[in-house]
């Protein structure tokens, strides 16, 4: 009985939401003098690049899955780019109360800025598209990893620093064997969001630098008017940061524990 | 000179303009080997008085003396207990051992230290549960590796800050008795804060009241003087046992009732109700996810306070 309930609350009601949204897009797509491609007409014009997931028939024209997988590369050198700058940025902030009074204030102005003026900023300095948007998704997917990492130090229970007082253990020791011990649930989950920023950044960073993946695609059919392939990719980017998500939550649970 | 001395000891908190006085007039001699309970109400400021004895805190007025030399900050010199137990979730019992041994005795070599942390974790019994985090381990076991820690650096003096009133009933019996076997075996200089003056006339050479906080003190020292070992049955009708009982309670009843009243007190709730989170609940309009919802709701109920 309670799998019964289960499996239309996990497989039925979800297959439901899904066509009922696919019903909406049909009907939006035949009202008179609209764009949008029907469901039907995506899958026709889609077809090639799902079944024929990593064929490369031109550098323009490749799988969906290939230019996806160069987005993927791209995100994953600028993610952990962030990674390594953000955690000790965080950690910093986290223990001294001086940096944190000199450097805040511009953390909290720079935090909002959008992907999108970063990387006119990313071309002036580095000159070539690739570096600015990987300078881009650094800089933008940064944030949550070093604010979560400051607040993890701040947050160490006092009986674990009492802990390293008592033995005095050193400056490094402390670091190593206290402090980013405690402090890692907090890390991961800084890192989880870091990630889905990160692939947020992508599709903005792929449009306007014109570097090959995804949202490069997307950005290159649109101006081809080919816009089933437009549902293609928006499909594909939302899938594929679900399955990104998923993964590091795995991840994430794992320290958790501790 | 005695081994452990502390001679004027005062101390307080200040926050935000407001000074509280925790600790005043402190005077304590403690030879070596002796072991001395302090007993006093909760909030008295026992943990203070360990805290300043460990080096952990400084006094404001006063000095705190081992063997002469003035604690200046935290040593391996003592060995502290804490009351919550402070281990390191992350580290295994034996790895939380070894961290203290590795640091305390740096020029050791490595087959060295790892006897030394095995031989205390034997010591509490606990070998079984060498590679166990604490996570996995009962409230009774995490104080025993906790002990265990703090004897493995062979601190001149052992401070236990109320070890064992997070324990049920029954493993605190047990850790009693297993506390006053490696006071047996290891003579070392012990001091004992605890709520639980039946404990203190079970464990200690002395048993010295702490007097109602804020501003306490110490009162008269009360000498147990039952023979050792101590029976936990046979100690309950020693005449000597209910008169040092009745001597440290009296004390602690007089200090106390003088500033206290019971009054009858409006209390406010919190205000929220938890809410259930977890998914894959029946009724659908359960699924929509609220904010907190609010109860609304006041209690009377009679408190103690102080005046």
């Amino acid at each position: 009985m309670t799998k019964n309930r289960y499996n239309i609350d996990w497989v039925v009601l979800p297959l439901l939401g899904g066509l009922a949204m696919i019903g909406i897009w049909a009907l939006w797509s035949s009202l008179p003098g609209t764009n949008l491609p029907s469901p039907l007409k995506t899958w026709e014009a889609s077809k090639l690049y799902i079944l024929e997931p990593f064929a490369k028939r031109g550098e323009l024209d490749q799988g969906i899955l290939r230019f996806t997988w160069y987005s993927l590369v791209l995100v994953a050198k600028g993610y952990l780019l962030a990674i390594v700058i953000g955690t000790p940025l965080g950690l910093l902030l986290g223990i001294s109360a001086m940096f944190t009074k000199s450097f805040d204030p511009i953390i909290q102005i720079l935090r909002p800025v959008s992907p999108l003026a970063w990387l006119p900023l990313g071309l002036v300095l580095f000159q070539k598209s690739e570096p600015a948007a990987l300078f881009t998704i650094a800089v933008c997917s940064m944030w949550p990893t070093v604010l979560n990492t400051a607040v993890g130090v701040r947050s160490v229970p006092q009986d674990y620093l009492n802990v390293a007082r008592v033995l005095k253990l050193s400056q490094t020791k402390t670091l190593f064997k206290v402090l980013i011990p405690a402090t890692m649930p907090y890390m991961f989950t800084g890192f989880r969001l870091s990630l889905g920023i990160a692939w947020l950044v992508i599709v903005a960073a792929e449009m306007l630098t014109g570097v090959p993946g995804v949202g490069g695609f997307l950005w290159q059919e649109y101006n081809s008017l080919i816009y089933e392939h437009i549902i293609l990719c928006i499909l594909t980017i939302g899938f594929v940061g679900f399955i990104l998500d998923r993964l590091m939550s795995l991840v994430e649970s794992r320290f958790k524990t501790i | 000179m005695a081994f452990l001395e502390l001679k004027n000891v005062s101390k307080s908190y200040r926050s935000n303009g407001t000074v509280t006085p925790v600790l005043r007039d402190i005077n304590l001699s403690i030879e070596q080997g002796e072991f001395v309970a302090i007993v006093g109400y909760s909030g008295s400021g026992k943990t203070t008085l360990i805290s300043l004895i460990g080096g952990l805190i400084r006094p404001d007025t006063g000095a705190v003396t081992l063997d002469g030399v003035q604690i200046t900050g935290p040593s391996p010199d003592s060995g502290i207990v804490f009351q919550n137990y402070s281990l390191l979730p992350w580290l295994t019992t034996y790895e939380n051992v070894y961290l203290a041994v590795d640091q305390v005795f740096r020029d050791w070599s490595p087959a060295q230290k790892q006897a030394q942390a095995e031989k205390y974790i034997a010591t509490v019994n606990l070998t079984p549960a060498r590679d166990k985090r604490p996570a996995e381990l009962s409230g009774g076991m995490r104080q025993r590796v906790s002990v265990a820690r703090a004897l493995s650096t062979q601190p001149r003096i052992l401070l236990l800050d109320e070890p064992l009133s997070a324990l049920d009933a029954l493993t605190r019996a047990t850790l009693q008795d297993e506390i006053a076997r490696i006071w047996d075996q290891e003579k070392r200089t012990v001091v004992l804060i605890t709520n639980d003056v039946d404990e203190g006339i079970l464990l200690a050479d002395r048993i010295i009241p702490l007097t109602h906080g804020p501003d306490a003190t110490l009162g008269p020292a009360v000498p147990v003087d039952l023979p050792r070992p101590r029976e936990r049955k046979a100690i309950n009708h020693d005449p000597r046992f209910k008169h040092t009982r009745h001597q440290i309670m009296d004390f602690l009843l007089g200090a106390g009732v003088q500033n206290r009243k019971t009054v009858t007190r409006k209390l406010h709730l919190p205000d929220i109700e938890p809410e259930d989170l977890s998914y894959g609940r029946p009724s659908p309009l359960s699924q929509i996810r609220r904010g907190p919802l609010r109860s609304k709701e006041f209690k009377k109920e009679s408190v103690e306070i102080d005046i």
